[in-house]
């Protein structure tokens, strides 16, 4: 291994020194024993007992992770289904424009997509509550499943799809028994991208979420609009827990899945 | 040569009486502007070990996926056992196929991917545990039953590709290449154990292959094909020894061919004016080339002999000098340029050690051969 140059250990202490200062303040600080955020005094848990008596967090809290579950799973469903026809559906009328189209809630700016979907809401006169921001953030994750799904389905053999259609299978038990098991860790990581995107959404959740229904970040909002709390520090640290377990369990499917079809194509390739 | 025995026995294709198990009629394949099969009929039979050979491009995979059900004919019928197989997707037809690339199921082991055609057809669990043991016996893989694809070496997978695509006991085995992916002295062996497994399970085998020592060796019949047609279906033996055409006789093996023009001599023997101010040469031929016709002769290397004195006997004799030899350890392949330039190989057994080698470069040398060593092929 190289020992870094004092150019590049400078280089990479200042990004993530830039990258992490903050974060590492508010977690320091949610273990602070003192009401005043910005001075220290002395290390305790308390805070974080206070949230689980905190019965509006703990609702937010509530509605935040069904609307996180919900939203993911159905985010994965029609992500999959929209990679599995764009890769495999062959030259149908359009498609060039379906699969830029699928990527461009990528690059919207949050603040459209929540007010469209605010007025079609609006328009088709549904009431604003958990289910609102279920379909809201079913809209805008599915895009990122999709493009996850997609990258491995074109690494598929195809001629795996043919050999179970061939044995037997029709199309539907083809994908079901062999297309949807080898491609599971695409789907798994597409679907904790979905759960974590959905967890720390604040823009689009604003906008479609009804007085019944309040998620965390909102929650967080509208309190440190009164003024930052250590409590609102200790939930913080939570949050970035859940985010931080569900970003590496993704990475680390992807990544072993990425290995082993490694092996099995070096197996592949040894009996060449 | 296997084959050649068994034709005296079995040779349903001279049959008239005999009910072809496939039948391609006039079966037309377009990829929008490009024609990969271009009106093509021929019967296969069953129980044959059917060759489709030619270099890539010709359209022998598209036939073999027509025959699978992943591609439609754009014209004409494909026929198994007398039923129009056309819109008969592949699922529910009595063919299955190896496929080039084995394509196991990564996610499942030796066993289940053998058992995985049976569990679609919802046979009893026991009757797909007998059947799924004698196909790990027939290919000698019990030991590897619960490993995974990826755990076993390329023979071994080759071996479970074939399992798995015989234990529905189809009345069609399609193999797409299948030998491609494994080194040549595995591939030989790999190739008698296809014959035997043939032989054994009595199943109509049509492979496709681009080596055509492979397809010589392995099948009943080899239709060499080039541009979407066949051009000639017949036994190894009759492809090798009388090719219908220069592109046959070029694609098989080693050949020499001379340009020339015929003259006919009666009794189905020709002259054939090659050269200028060289003797004609004596050839026969069982079809009818009129007199001054272009023609070309194919001679096999092996049937040439090489000598340092003129034969006295030989039907053609021409007389040139050793240009190079190729040395192939049991074979010696001598290249003889003639007086007007062309080059003629001749081959050889070495029967004698490299050092007492009759023929060094630049020696003058005769070549002959008989009348009816050649093939002589009209344009």
């Amino acid at each position: 291994m190289n020992r870094l140059s004092w150019f590049n250990a400078v280089s990479l202490t200042l990004g993530f020194a830039f990258l992490y200062i903050p974060m590492i303040i508010l977690i320091i600080f949610s273990f602070n024993e003192s009401k005043l955020v910005t001075v220290w005094a002395g290390f305790s848990t308390k805070w974080y007992g206070e949230l689980i008596h905190n019965e509006a967090f703990l609702d937010a809290a509530w509605v935040t992770v069904r609307v996180a579950v919900f939203s993911s799973t159905l985010a994965t469903i029609l992500g999959t289904m929209a990679a599995y026809v764009l890769v495999r559906g062959g030259r149908f009328f359009g498609r060039t424009l379906f699969s830029g189209m699928i990527y461009a809630p990528l690059v919207m700016p949050e603040v459209i997509t929540g007010l469209s979907l605010l007025l079609l809401f609006i328009g088709i006169g549904l009431d604003r509550g958990i289910f609102t921001i279920v379909l809201a953030h079913t809209t805008f994750s599915m895009c990122y499943v999709s493009v996850v799904v997609s990258s491995r389905l074109i690494t598929f053999d195809r001629s795996l799809e043919e050999a179970a259609l061939d044995l037997g299978c029709s199309p539907a038990q083809a994908f079901r028994l062999v297309t949807l098991p080898i491609i599971a860790p695409a789907v798994i990581s597409g679907w904790l991208l979905a759960f974590t995107l959905s967890l720390d959404d604040l823009v689009i959740a604003s906008f479609t979420s009804g007085p019944s229904a309040t998620t965390l970040p909102i929650k967080i909002f509208s309190a440190v609009r009164l003024g930052v709390s250590p409590e609102i520090n200790a939930l913080s640290t939570l949050m970035i827990a859940v985010v931080t377990i569900g970003v590496i369990t993704a990475s680390l499917v992807t990544k072993r899945a990425a290995v082993r079809q490694k092996q099995e194509e070096q197996a592949a390739a040894r009996a060449t | 040569m296997g084959a050649l025995l068994n034709s005296t026995v079995f040779a349903p294709w001279d049959d008239p009486q005999a009910k072809p198990l496939i039948q391609f009629q006039n079966v037309t394949k377009r990829f929008g502007g490009f024609t990969a099969i271009d009106n093509l009929s021929i019967d296969i039979f069953e129980r044959e070990f059917f060759a489709l050979l030619g270099p890539s491009g010709c359209g022998k995979t598209t036939m073999m996926r027509m025959l699978a059900g992943f591609e439609k004919p754009t014209e004409g019928h494909i026929l198994l056992a007398g039923q129009d197989i056309d819109p008969i997707p592949p699922n529910k037809r009595a063919v299955n196929m190896m496929f080039q690339s084995y394509a196991l199921f990564p996610h499942l082991s030796v066993w289940d991917n053998i058992a995985f055609g049976l569990k679609r057809d919802k046979m009893p669990k026991r009757d797909i545990e007998e059947r799924v043991d004698e196909m790990l016996r027939l290919t000698r893989l019990e030991k590897f039953a619960s490993r995974k694809p990826h755990q076993i070496s390329g023979g071994q997978r080759q071996r479970v590709a074939l399992a798995r695509s015989l234990a529905k006991a189809p009345k069609l085995l399609l193999l797409d290449e299948p030998l491609g992916a494994l080194d040549k002295k595995l591939r030989q062996d790999t190739q008698f154990e296809l014959m035997d497994i043939q032989e054994k399970t009595g199943t109509t085998f049509v492979i496709v292959t681009h080596d055509q020592e492979e397809a010589m060796t392995v099948a009943s019949r080899v239709a060499v094909m080039d541009h979407g047609r066949i051009i000639q279906a017949d036994t190894p033996a009759r492809i090798y020894e009388t090719p219908n055409s220069v592109y046959v006789a070029d694609f098989i093996g080693d050949v020499n061919i001379i340009e020339g023009r015929a003259t006919p001599k009666g009794d189905d023997s020709y002259s054939i004016d090659w050269a200028e101010g060289q003797t004609p040469l004596q050839a026969t031929s069982s079809a009818a080339i009129e007199k001054g016709q272009k023609c070309h002769l194919a001679i096999r290397p092996e049937k040439v002999t090489i000598t340092a004195e003129r034969p006295a006997d030989a039907a053609n004799a021409v007389q040139g000098k050793v240009h190079d030899i190729a040395y192939l350890g049991n074979l010696s392949t001598y290249h003889v340029e003639l007086p007007n330039g062309t080059i003629i190989k001749a081959q050889t057994a070495n029967t004698r050690r490299i050092s007492r080698r009759s023929f060094s470069w630049e020696d003058p040398v005769w070549l002959s051969w008989t009348a009816t060593a050649g093939v002589l092929l009209a344009n």
